[in-house]
């Protein structure tokens, strides 16, 4: 229960914080617009070709955003020794990530949802009719980023070189959720759309061994 | 120091007598001809490379619970060691599949698999480089490498289900399913010798991190004076 | 939950080592000190002061050494010290003034002690904050943001949050950092009340001032080692100016 009330508290101050600023959501979305552009001027696609390799250039830089999105995480707690107060206060520091995945899931699906009717319009894709399957996905696929993402960025918080060590330690860890996402939404952008089950159940394998682990984990990646 | 120049030999003549073995007494391979001999070398490496990974997680466990520098030792020398032989796989894979499949590369499930292995362990080496203070990393070298670990049951799977989506290149079955019986010596003898070749690095590689660390303990002890 | 009972609590840090690689931050630090103690620790920067403090906020682990409270409940205090993991929250409630602010810059000062008066589960956070808003003299600035603040006044920031759970150990890293004149007194006015409240107090302190004044016992730390620790207040004076070293 206190785990729950904490978590509440500080996701609270997660959104205020980042609403404020609205440092992440800008940046992202800037970063996004530029990946869809330099795959489109790189590429020439045709209407069939951006058809079939979209999903796999949505993931890719969906993938790339949330890195630079996971970023400041941790490393903004270490501003003012922030970290060391909610270590002090908080009960279960799982309360901490628990907080964090949350408002890191949240930014990323609303940083996605934004930028799909751009990917529609530039890769002409109908994404209308498969909406609520497709908001499944983006919601598992961004659990899938967050949760790892938010864990390793406590660690490359604390190494040298701290903005090319996430990327390192967080992407090859995400291949199975990529895989998974890619393959999914390809299924549903399809001539035929369907929703294919084994992948969803991949990626929610996926947010579950994860959360496992953060859970019994976590605390230690706190340590001073 | 005798002792491990006898281990080394032993090995190494160990290595030899498979390799002759595997040339000379066990067949040539029908459709793959001569090529096929990397089998021996390739597959025994693969295997050696996960049993070091698997040492390497069960080390990186222990870290965390135990907070003993050796098990940092163990972590640390297991990931470098299992390194070594995801080399060997990942340089005879292409050298065998050029011939037999006309391709040097392509991404099907074991060779991505094994790929996403060897950067998930790339990453662990390259996190220890990045953190100065040992206690620290130590620590999240050690959940990172859990984490890693945990992922491959994960990749292993998506990869799978995966590949069952698209065409593949055609593949021959899986070796070691109703091998030549001398095939299957010969296998045995290379999968013993590299498994040796695995204890002996491995040992040697720990007692390298072990001299690393009472030097440091050394330079901190002549410091204080 | 009510502290009533543990309104005083002692700590007894015991053979304290702590290295960060081949650096030694604390040699076997022992160190008993009472409850309703003010202990003054003094010492060069790298003395490991600050080690010290964060030890017994429980933020960092020793490597070596244990550190136990009287006068707390002590159910799952484990005297291992190198244990792996030690409870962070101790079971009497504790203050921390770091050298660093530990508040947000983004968020207003109420917020701030909001945020953690809710995480630490007080009562009447509301009240709460707001009577030690007008304690450290900010109510009228309450809903500016902590970064259009001075110095000074993040400083003040910082000390409420720090007595947000009237804590019965207040650990203090250089409380006057940045503090004016003024904002000394008023450090001065706060702790003088604490220690008559009976709580005790550990505080590393930069050479003599009114702050140091208060301490009912000196500590001075060098290369991680104790060197000298008096009660007495004349040898207070020599521990706290040494200026030998």
């Amino acid at each position: 229960m206190e785990l729950l009330s904490n978590t509440a508290v500080l996701l609270g101050k997660e959104l205020r914080t980042e609403f404020r600023s609205r440092e992440l959501l800008t940046t992202t979305v800037v970063f996004v617009l530029l990946i869809f552009m330099l795959f489109s001027i790189t590429f020439h696609p045709t209407t069939s070709e951006s058809q079939q390799f979209g999903p796999g250039l949505l993931w890719v830089a969906f993938l790339f955003a949330a890195s630079l999105m996971l970023q400041p995480c941790f490393l903004r707690e270490q501003t003012n020794d922030t970290l060391s107060a909610l270590r002090l206060s908080v009960g279960d520091p799982f309360a901490i990530f628990f907080a964090k995945l949350t408002a890191n899931t949240f930014f990323l699906l609303l940083m996605e949802l934004l930028m799909l009717p751009f990917f529609a319009g530039f890769f002409n894709v109908h994404i209308l009719s498969v909406l609520p399957q497709l908001f499944l996905v983006l919601f598992l696929g961004s659990l899938g980023i967050a949760i790892p993402g938010t864990a390793f960025s406590a660690i490359s918080a604390q190494a040298r070189m701290r903005e090319l060590m996430l990327p390192l330690l967080l992407l090859p860890v995400l291949t199975p959720i990529l895989i998974a996402t890619t393959d999914v939404t390809a299924g549903l952008l399809g001539a035929e759309p369907s929703l294919n089950f084994a992948g969803l159940g991949i990626m929610i394998g996926f947010d579950v061994v994860f959360l496992t682990a953060l859970w019994l984990f976590g605390e230690y990646l706190l340590e001073e | 120091m005798v002792k491990s120049i006898f281990k080394a030999t032993i090995l190494f003549v160990l290595i030899a007598v498979t390799a002759y073995l595997a040339f000379y007494y066990a067949p040539i391979e029908k459709s793959m001809g001569v090529i096929q001999k990397i089998f021996y070398l390739h597959i025994a490496s693969a295997f050696s490379a996960f049993v070091a990974f698997g040492i390497c997680f069960y080390a990186n466990l222990r870290y965390v619970f135990t907070r003993r520098p050796k098990s940092d030792w163990l972590g640390v020398s297991a990931a470098e060691v299992g390194l070594a032989f995801i080399s060997v796989v990942l340089i005879t894979g292409p050298i065998w599949a050029h011939p037999v499949w006309g391709i040097y590369w392509t991404w099907d499930a074991r060779l991505t698999l094994t790929f996403v292995l060897g950067l998930l362990y790339v990453s662990y080496l390259l996190l220890r480089s990045m953190i100065e203070e040992p206690d620290k990393r130590a620590l999240l070298s050690a959940l990172f490498g859990i984490f890693a670990f945990l992922d491959v049951p994960l990749v292993y799977f998506s990869i799978r289900w995966w590949r069952t989506q698209h065409p593949q290149p055609v593949i021959l079955g899986g070796p070691g399913s109703g091998l030549e019986p001398r095939m299957r010596i010969s296998y045995l003898l290379m999968w013993g010798a590299l498994t040796g070749l695995l204890i002996l690095l491995l040992n040697a590689r720990y007692k390298l991190e072990a001299l690393r660390a009472s030097v440091e303990q050394l330079r901190r002890e002549a410091e204080v004076r | 939950m009510t502290w009533q009972g543990f309104s005083s609590t002692g700590i007894r840090f015991e053979n304290i080592e702590k290295r960060y690689g081949s650096l030694y931050a604390l040699r076997r630090v022992t160190l008993e000190i009472g409850a309703g103690e003010c202990v003054a620790f003094a010492g060069r920067n790298g003395s490991g002061k600050t080690t010290l403090l964060r030890i017994a906020a429980r933020l960092v682990r020793p490597s070596a050494g244990s550190i136990s409270f009287s006068g707390s409940t002590g159910n799952d205090r484990r005297d291992d010290g190198g244990g792996v993991n030690p409870p962070l929250q101790a079971d009497a409630p504790m203050g921390f003034v770091a050298h660093a602010t530990m508040v947000y810059d983004e968020l207003t000062a109420e917020e701030n002690l909001l945020l953690f008066a809710k995480l630490q589960g007080i009562a009447e956070p509301a009240a709460r904050a707001a009577s030690l808003l007008d304690e450290v003299g900010l109510l009228d600035r309450r809903n500016s943001l902590v970064r259009t603040f001075s110095r000074g006044m993040r400083q003040r920031v910082a000390i409420a949050r720090a007595l947000l759970n009237e804590p019965c150990v207040l650990l203090l890293d250089e409380p006057a950092t940045g503090l004016d004149p003024e904002g000394i007194n008023w450090l001065e006015k706060t702790l003088r009340h604490t220690r008559e409240a009976g709580r005790t107090i550990l505080m590393s302190v930069h050479g003599e001032s009114e702050i140091s004044a208060l301490a009912t016992r000196a500590v001075r730390l060098d290369a991680g080692s104790v060197v000298a620790d008096t009660r007495a207040g004349a040898n207070m004076h020599s521990i706290l100016t040494f200026a030998g070293a």
